[in-house]
């Protein structure tokens, strides 16, 4: 493994102090672990954060997912988040749901919805220890569908619909803010109050697809300043995953945990077992090791040169010398990294303005790095998300174009 | 990630009643770390942490001992240091990490 970040020396953790202080040493099991069960999904999100879409033939089989949910157990691992893909779709998703439940491993899961019937909310609603996020984002169908794609919005106020029936309490609306929705947070708030759920806002990063979309997508500066005032007018009854405290740098910081927490309180098991620093670092640099590994996932966790290289706090670079440092910790490292930033600089938005110039004096000539994965679907996918224009299919014959398609004049 | 760190609200002192006998919550489970500990409520899926040694000695230890202030006594918690330790206990039974045993 290279060295990701610059200017580390070797930790030493200081004696009490502030818990933000004390996570940067990072802990001996994860706080916020999200373990994606495939990369399988019935949707093609313009944004999808894993680039999700077609199953991985090495996935994790139900054995070595148990596997897993033991050593969790073992860690005390209080939950984990599940996502994917679409976590549904594997057919053991209710096998394994159980067996995590069944070994002190609380789930929070995030679906689209697609398998949410009456009958399944109902098993829900009866079950403890389990929390369930439906993905939306948008308000309406419109804005909603032109990312995630046609029916999506009703599949999920579907499930929303049979969860509420069902009388299943605290599930969650998990929304990716964005330039089209952001001017949508009453009405979010309006829909989720309707089921009787919650709202989660999160952050949009420049990872797996979404970093085909992100200049389109990401909100802009104008909007991150609305987006700011309304978290600290609303921020007691909205979840966030801690995932804006880019915006602390505003001024007054926001509830929660205002630093990143990649290797250090958060981290990411992916469908074939590969572990990353965190959800959005789905990328070679950012993987520590695979839980089929000897000593399995707490010796990555533990041991990994990646995050004990990652649990250092940050001395040098830019953001150290700015006024604001204390505040937004330099903010998101997978936004930095996919936008082609470095890692000790500041974040592509920064709300001081330091990311637009940062971007702005990248060489011209510079590619951005990728992830060696993507599962997207390679044909045409049912509803498929018109944000980037309709899907153009080849045409089958030279004369679906033109009548006059080969015609020889003369 | 939802925490119940300290200093949240102050609201009513009785709820807390350091000369009752006290005990780590049923559904609650704590996890050692480096700094102190974390512990987490399964019920109401609350995460709070306990930000020293000695504070984890003291949740620990609570069973075995006639009240919460018999605890602090027996953990060598300095006088001084009582009236931060009751408070970190009340934030405790404000979130419902620890209980009073019947």
């Amino acid at each position: 493994m290279t060295a990701v970040l610059p200017n580390r020396p070797a930790p030493e953790r200081p004696t009490g102090g502030r818990l933000v202080d004390q996570f940067e040493y990072g802990l001996d099991a994860p706080i916020c672990l999200t373990w994606e069960l495939t990369y399988a999904c019935n949707l093609a999100c313009v944004h999808c954060l894993s680039s999700s879409g077609r199953r991985d033939p090495r996935e994790l089989t139900t054995a070595e997912a148990e596997g897993v949910i033991d050593e969790l157990q073992r860690m005390q691992v209080f939950y984990v988040n599940v996502g994917g893909g679409e976590p549904t779709v594997r057919p053991d998703f209710w096998h394994l749901l159980d067996y995590a439940i069944g070994h002190d491993v609380g789930v929070k899961f995030s679906t689209n919805g697609v398998k949410l019937d009456r009958a399944r909310a109902a098993q829900l609603a009866a079950t403890d220890y389990v929390d369930v996020q439906i993905s939306l984002d948008g308000a309406t169908a419109e804005v909603n569908d032109r990312v995630r794609g046609t029916g999506s919005f009703a599949t999920a106020t579907r499930a929303l619909e049979n969860l509420a029936e069902a009388g299943m309490k605290d599930f969650k609306v998990s929304v990716v803010v964005t330039r089209e929705n952001v001017s949508q947070l009453d009405d979010f708030r309006a829909l989720t109050d309707r089921y009787g759920a919650q709202l989660r806002i999160t952050r949009f990063r420049p990872s797996g697809r979404g970093a085909d979309v992100w200049d389109q997508l990401h909100p802009t500066q104008a909007q991150q300043r609305e987006l700011y005032a309304w978290l600290l007018a609303n921020g007691d009854r909205v979840l966030t995953g801690d995932s804006f405290f880019h915006l602390s740098a505003y001024g007054q910081a926001l509830p929660g945990l205002n630093l990143c927490g990649a290797g250090r309180v958060v981290c990411l098991i992916d469908p074939v077992g590969d572990v990353y620093a965190c959800p959005f670092a789905i990328h070679e640099q950012f993987l520590a090791g695979n839980v089929r590994g000897e000593g399995g996932f707490q010796r990555v966790w533990q041991h990994s040169d990646l995050f004990q290289e990652l649990r250092s706090p940050q001395t040098g670079g830019a953001c150290t010398r700015c006024a604001h440092f204390d505040a937004c910790r330099g903010g998101c490292m997978a936004a930095k990294f996919f936008t082609g930033l470095p890692l000790d600089g500041p974040d592509p938005e920064c709300v001081q303005g330091y990311g637009e110039s940062a971007l702005a004096a990248r060489d011209a000539d510079l590619v951005t790095p990728r992830s060696h994965l993507d599962h997207s679907h390679t044909g045409p996918v049912r509803g498929q998300p018109t944000l980037l224009g309709m899907p153009s299919l080849p045409p089958a014959k030279a004369c679906d174009e033109s009548p006059l398609a080969g015609l020889q004049l003369g | 990630m939802t925490s119940t760190a300290p200093a949240a609200d102050v609201s009513d002192p009785a709820a807390f009643d350091p000369a009752l006998p006290w005990r780590r919550a049923r559904s609650v489970a704590l996890r050692p770390e480096p700094f102190g500990a974390l512990v987490y409520h399964f019920g109401n899926r609350k995460l709070s942490f306990l930000k020293s040694k000695t504070l984890v000695t003291v949740v620990e230890t609570l069973a075995d001992h006639p009240s919460a202030d018999a605890t602090l006594a027996a953990c060598g918690v300095p006088e001084a240091q009582r009236p931060a330790y009751v408070r970190a206990l009340a934030d405790l039974a404000r979130s419902q990490m620890i209980e009073v045993r019947a």
